[in-house]
């Protein structure tokens, strides 16, 4: 065989082998997901089984996982669109009139997503104790927009810099006001870019576990808090928490999938490219 | 209106005095509603973290209260609980830093190269990111750690090793492995986009002067990638620090405080035993800590903004 093709085969090999590792524990559990709920504890552990849709079955119809997954689905829209919605205008002015000062704002915006969230746990508990937010999606939506603001800011910020400024002047010569020039020229120019931001702000909304244990209980717990409470009762129902979990995984797991590119910029605040 | 659009047209261009207090005055009600918000939810929320650290407060006895001066940090940093969290979460940062870095770099070079499948090997390398905590958690716990059905306990019986009890025996390490099993994408993703941006013509010269795979890596790649990994590092850390949701599903900080890091004993001390003052305290420490690698964190950004 040619040297290069095994060079390639062997590498081959050894890449799917570190992939597989690491991927194992989802497969696991998305396996577990279809096997009966006898199987799923089963030892040795069965890796072929005949396959059941039971599982998914009992979690879509208990109404209680409908309501967490709703307020998944609710609590990171909602948070989403509003920080999008703030952060639209000031990234706009920043990325098209900078003054002097832009790009310390831009830092001390992002420095604010560096306090750590334990820091400031008792004050906000407290707030939300004393304004009745506690267990609300409104009060989770709220705390997710400013979580989320900087990032979202900042990577609107690099992608309205990347529209180019003749077409917006352009418009302005055919005498588009501000307004029109931002909804008529710059969101539609720019909307991979507004879209991939958005679903960063999803993702990360969807898979914040911090906040969301602390703060909600029931009625406005998403998923993450949902699934905690099966840490307690072990082994009783693995293939529907594997279910559960893979439902609860499946769509941000496809998000994050289609946007891994922005996702580096949008982690990193633009510092690798 | 009017005026300003011409000297719009040109921004970064240095703009005559006059226009420039003009332009100002259109993008203050855009920027400000984002930088008022950020604001509040900055500075409000520490300050009152400030003002409970140094008061007597409980929650659940209205009784005490008061200035505490600094009775609150030297009740803290007088309790061997604090140092044993302080000492785990550091642990916890500094293992989880190496094996995420370690891995991530030596998979960053390996998906770097051109093999069959390679975008596919690729998307299930980093998906265990995209899992949420409490979800990664809770299949590490029960399908792969539990010390009787789990798989790993399978796989020692086969050998005819006894099965381990990882979060009896170890659970900080236990804890660490998933969390780095969570981190590896991340750091992969980064990394792998660092190597990627690499001159090929500077690999290709110096693969014409004879280096080896070794030499490469030690010679091209590595100094390449200096930058990616310190901001790994520094981002990595930054949420580290504040490892919750693993630690809450899995051991809850037990036994004892042998997984107990900062975060979950702020947590402990202000929503499980109500006191406010001495888990303010602690928080501040957090804050603290979080700072000293934020502003190297924030330099690192900086230099990069500056176009």
């Amino acid at each position: 065989m040619h040297p290069k093709t095994r060079e390639k085969l062997i590498l081959t090999l050894v890449g799917w082998l570190a992939a597989g590792l690491i991927f194992f524990p989802i497969f696991w559990m998305i396996l577990t997901s279809f096997k009966p709920e006898v199987e799923a504890i089963a030892t040795p552990p069965r890796l072929f089984f005949t396959p059941t849709l039971e599982n998914y079955v009992t979690v879509r119809e208990r109404a209680d996982y409908i309501h967490f997954a709703m307020n998944s689905i609710i609590i990171s829209v909602g948070a989403t669109l509003l920080a999008t919605l703030i952060a639209v205008p000031a990234a706009y002015a920043m990325a098209f009139f900078p003054g002097k000062r832009t790009k310390d704002l831009l830092l001390w915006m992002l420095s604010t997503k560096m306090m750590p969230a334990v820091g400031v746990l008792i004050p906000i508990y407290l707030l939300f104790r004393d304004t009745g937010a506690i267990d609300t999606r409104w009060g989770l939506i709220v705390v997710y927009t400013l979580m989320n603001l900087p990032i979202v800011v900042w990577m609107l910020y690099t992608f309205f810099k990347e529209v180019p400024k003749d077409i917006l002047e352009a418009g302005r010569m055919d005498g588009a006001k501000p307004k029109q020039e931002v909804w008529m020229l710059l969101l539609p120019l720019s909307l991979p870019g507004i879209a991939s931001t958005a679903l960063l702000s999803i993702i990360l909304c969807w898979n914040e576990a911090f906040w969301s244990l602390n703060l909600t209980t029931s009625q406005a717990a998403p998923l993450t808090t949902f699934i905690a409470s099966f840490s307690a009762p072990e082994g009783l129902f693995w293939a529907k928490l594997s279910a559960a979990s893979t439902i609860a995984i499946a769509p941000i797991l496809v998000f994050g999938w289609m946007s891994q590119r922005q996702l580096v910029r949008g982690l990193t605040f633009g510092a690798v490219k | 209106m009017a005026s300003t659009t011409t000297t719009v047209s040109v921004p970064g261009a240095t703009a005559p005095a006059g226009r420039r207090s003009q332009r100002n005055v259109r993008t203050l009600p855009l920027i400000a509603p984002s930088v008022i918000i950020l604001f509040l939810w900055m500075i409000v929320p520490l300050v009152m973290t400030l003002w409970f650290s140094f008061q007597y407060y409980n929650l659940l006895d209205p009784s005490v209260g008061g200035f505490a001066g600094f009775e609150n940090y030297t009740f803290l940093l007088t309790d061997p609980s604090l140092w044993t969290a302080m000492a785990n979460t550091l642990f916890l940062v500094f293992w989880v830093l190496v094996i995420t870095v370690g891995l991530g770099t030596l998979l960053a070079v390996l998906f770097d190269q051109e093999f069959y499948g390679r975008s596919i090997a690729r998307l299930l390398a980093i998906a265990p990111f995209f899992v949420m905590p409490t979800v990664s958690a809770l299949i590490w716990k029960n399908m792969l750690m539990h010390p009787v059905n789990g798989l790993f306990a399978f796989f020692a019986r086969s050998l005819g090793l006894p099965a381990i009890d990882f979060f009896g025996s170890f659970p900080l390490t236990s804890v660490i492995i998933i969390v780095a099993w969570q981190w590896l994408p991340f750091a992969l993703l980064i990394l792998l986009t660092a190597i990627q941006s690499l001159d090929s013509e500077q690999k290709e010269a110096a693969r014409m002067d004879g280096a080896g795979p070794f030499s490469m890596f030690f010679f091209i790649i590595l100094p390449h990638l200096g930058r990616a990994i310190s901001v790994v590092i520094m981002i990595e850390t930054i949420f580290l620090l504040s490892v919750f949701a693993e630690i809450y599903v899995t051991t809850s900080g037990g036994p004892g405080l042998a997984s107990t890091n900062l975060a979950f004993l702020i947590y402990l001390r202000a929503l499980r035993e109500y006191d406010v003052g001495g888990a303010s305290a602690a928080g501040v420490i957090a804050v603290i800590l979080a700072n000293i690698v934020a502003i190297f964190l924030v330099r690192s950004i900086a230099k990069n903004i500056a176009d």
